[in-house]
């Protein structure tokens, strides 16, 4: 369906992620996103296009339905599942990433305790983001907007919730080890805000969990 | 014996040569190696000899069965390797061993037999990290500036970059790793691990892709499912090459995604390949091409030092020795829990 596709003239590469890229381009005279998850040619083509056809899925429907969680996303405008293509508004904005590396340290944690906020939001209605990075978040116009929803999911498990801040954790003591303890005390603080006292205490204990069962970690 | 001092920089020193006996015993390779460098000159690596422990068939490495193999042929590698570097024991300047993580009977052997030489002939006794020494090795055959690096073997399946004194890891397996996926599978199908080479070899023979679970959790993988699913397969009469080429397929793929995912967020430009599972021609073809994409250039360990080796051990502990670091006899015990996040690298791997 190409009806309305905005053209690809006026097309510019804003980014070569990992699984997908993002154009800026028009859409009925807006200016949009258009993220296409591209073909990866050192997987099995059908489960190359099996993985690229339920990630473009999910993340276009977990995009609205963060948003009647309380979080920001940007809006979907249109899903294409052949092509794995979603067309979604712009967000103009800074990563979460760039924020960290280069402004001071109160300003990235308040965003960092949001960051919390938003984790436990989609948690308490049983959505697990599945990707949590630095680098999945963008704060625009003093807003702090969710993304990059492609390997979300429905669960009730602990366990997954736990998986969910487990590795958000690990990317933050990898990539920002300076100031790692505080992040991850501002994202908790964050969380223990929405979600109940007991449901924290709860994850706090099976994310210890997770961790011991990591490769060589000790039995505490 | 010699006297040595560390090398402040002067002149004299620089010229210096150290001579290195390394003990790798974390497993099921007992090996030995003898490397020599002068001052900052490229290293020699003089001698390599392994002895490998052999399991039974369908049968994986029982620890207390490995670590007799090692104590029966400690001595007679040891004789070995300084007989092939042409060196008398005399000239060998410090001992280092693989002090962990791995299987703490296996640990202990090459434990003993480094004290034990250490003690009698007065040399400083350097304990090794194997994860690190499987990087720096490879490093130092490779000469990447500063690289993502993917461990794949055995013991690890690990993501990682070195920033601030540290490799950081960026991205694991929660819970087997590769190396134990294709192993376990092996003993299934009635193979003794290691499986590797076999895997390959049966992989190779099929096209006929099976689809089976394929879990990427963030920059993270799973293995467990994947097993069980394979395992299944097996069990219902399939072909066994149509599973290991799925297997291969569908594992290495959550693979290299993961690695390209780091790639992209640590905006690295190169990346290293070590570790057992290195020598796997598939897993090389994929990251190349993922190394394509996004620009990086691409390193591999020789498949010859990519599986344990003594030479990974007496490379990382001349190194180590160069910075300073020296252990007493009391504080040697094994650790077979030891993280490669956990050592700080306070010398120049690159």
């Amino acid at each position: 369906m190409a009806v309305g596709r905005g053209s690809h003239k006026l097309e510019k590469l804003l980014k070569k992620g990992a699984e997908a890229s993002l154009y800026r381009t028009e859409w009925f005279g807006d200016e949009v996103i258009r993220k296409a998850r591209i073909l990866k040619t050192f997987r099995q083509l059908n489960l190359d296009i099996k993985l690229r056809e339920s990630r473009t899925r999910r993340e276009a429907l977990f995009l609205r339905e963060a948003k009647r969680a309380g979080i920001t996303t940007p809006l979907v405008y249109f899903v294409d599942l052949i092509k794995a293509e979603i067309i979604m508004q712009f967000i103009p904005g800074r990563s979460l990433k760039e924020i960290i590396e280069s402004d001071d340290e109160d300003i990235s944690l308040k965003w960092c305790t949001e960051v919390g906020r938003y984790v436990a939001r989609l948690h308490k209605v049983d959505m697990i983001h599945g990707d949590l990075t630095t680098s999945n978040f963008v704060i625009s116009h003093d807003k702090l907007v969710m993304m990059d929803f492609g390997l979300s999911f429905y669960s009730q498990r602990l366990e997954d919730r736990a998986i969910d801040i487990h590795l958000l954790n690990m990317v933050v003591q990898s990539a920002h080890n300076n100031y790692a303890e505080n992040i991850m005390h501002a994202v908790l603080q964050g969380y223990q805000e929405i979600a109940s006292k007991s449901n924290s205490l709860r994850l706090l204990e099976r994310i210890k969990v997770v961790e011991r069962r990591g490769r060589y970690k000790r039995v505490e | 014996m010699k006297s040595l001092e560390i090398s402040t920089g002067e002149q004299e020193d620089s010229r210096l040569e150290i001579t290195c006996l390394g003990i790798e015993s974390t497993a099921h390779t007992f090996g030995v190696s003898i490397i020599s460098q002068r001052g900052s000159a490229k290293p020699e690596i003089l001698s390599d000899i392994r002895s490998i422990y052999q399991p039974e068939k369908g049968k994986g490495i029982h620890p207390r069965e490995a670590s007799r193999h090692h104590a029966k042929v400690a001595a007679t590698t040891v004789a070995e390797a300084l007989k092939e570097a042409k060196k008398p024991i005399e000239s060998v300047d410090i001992v280092s061993f693989s002090q962990g993580p791995g299987l703490g009977p296996c640990l202990r052997v090459g434990a003993v037999v480094a004290r034990s030489i250490s003690a009698y002939f007065h040399l400083p006794l350097i304990p090794v990290n194997h994860a690190v020494a499987h990087i720096e090795l490879a490093a130092m055959l490779t000469r990447p500036s500063d690289p993502l690096v993917l461990l794949v073997s055995g013991g690890h399946t690990v993501i990682t970059s070195l920033t601030s004194e540290r490799w950081r890891v960026f991205g694991e397996t929660l819970d087997i790793t590769i190396g134990q996926l294709i192993d376990q599978f092996g003993r299934t199908a009635g193979f003794s691990s290691p499986f590797g080479k076999t895997f390959e070899e049966y992989a190779k023979k099929s096209q006929n892709y099976i689809d089976l679970p394929y879990t990427i959790k963030g920059n993270d993988v799973s293995f467990s499912g994947l097993l069980t699913a394979s395992k299944r397969l097996f069990h219902d009469k399939k072909n066994l090459e149509d599973i290991c080429f799925s297997i291969q397929e569908t594992g290495f793929a959550m693979l290299t995604e993961s690695v390209e995912r780091a790639l992209v967020f640590t905006e690295k430009d190169e990346l290293l390949l070590v570790g057992g599972v290195a020598a796997n021609n598939r897993l090389q073809n994929m990251l190349q091409e993922v190394c394509k994409i996004h620009k990086a250039k691409f390193y591999s360990v020789p498949k010859i030092f990519s599986g344990d080796c003594g030479a990974q051990i007496s490379w990382n502990g001349l190194q180590e020795f160069k910075a300073g670091i020296k252990l007493n006899i009391s504080d040697s015990l094994v650790k077979p829990s030891w993280r490669l996040d956990e050592v700080v690298i306070n010398w120049k791997s690159f």
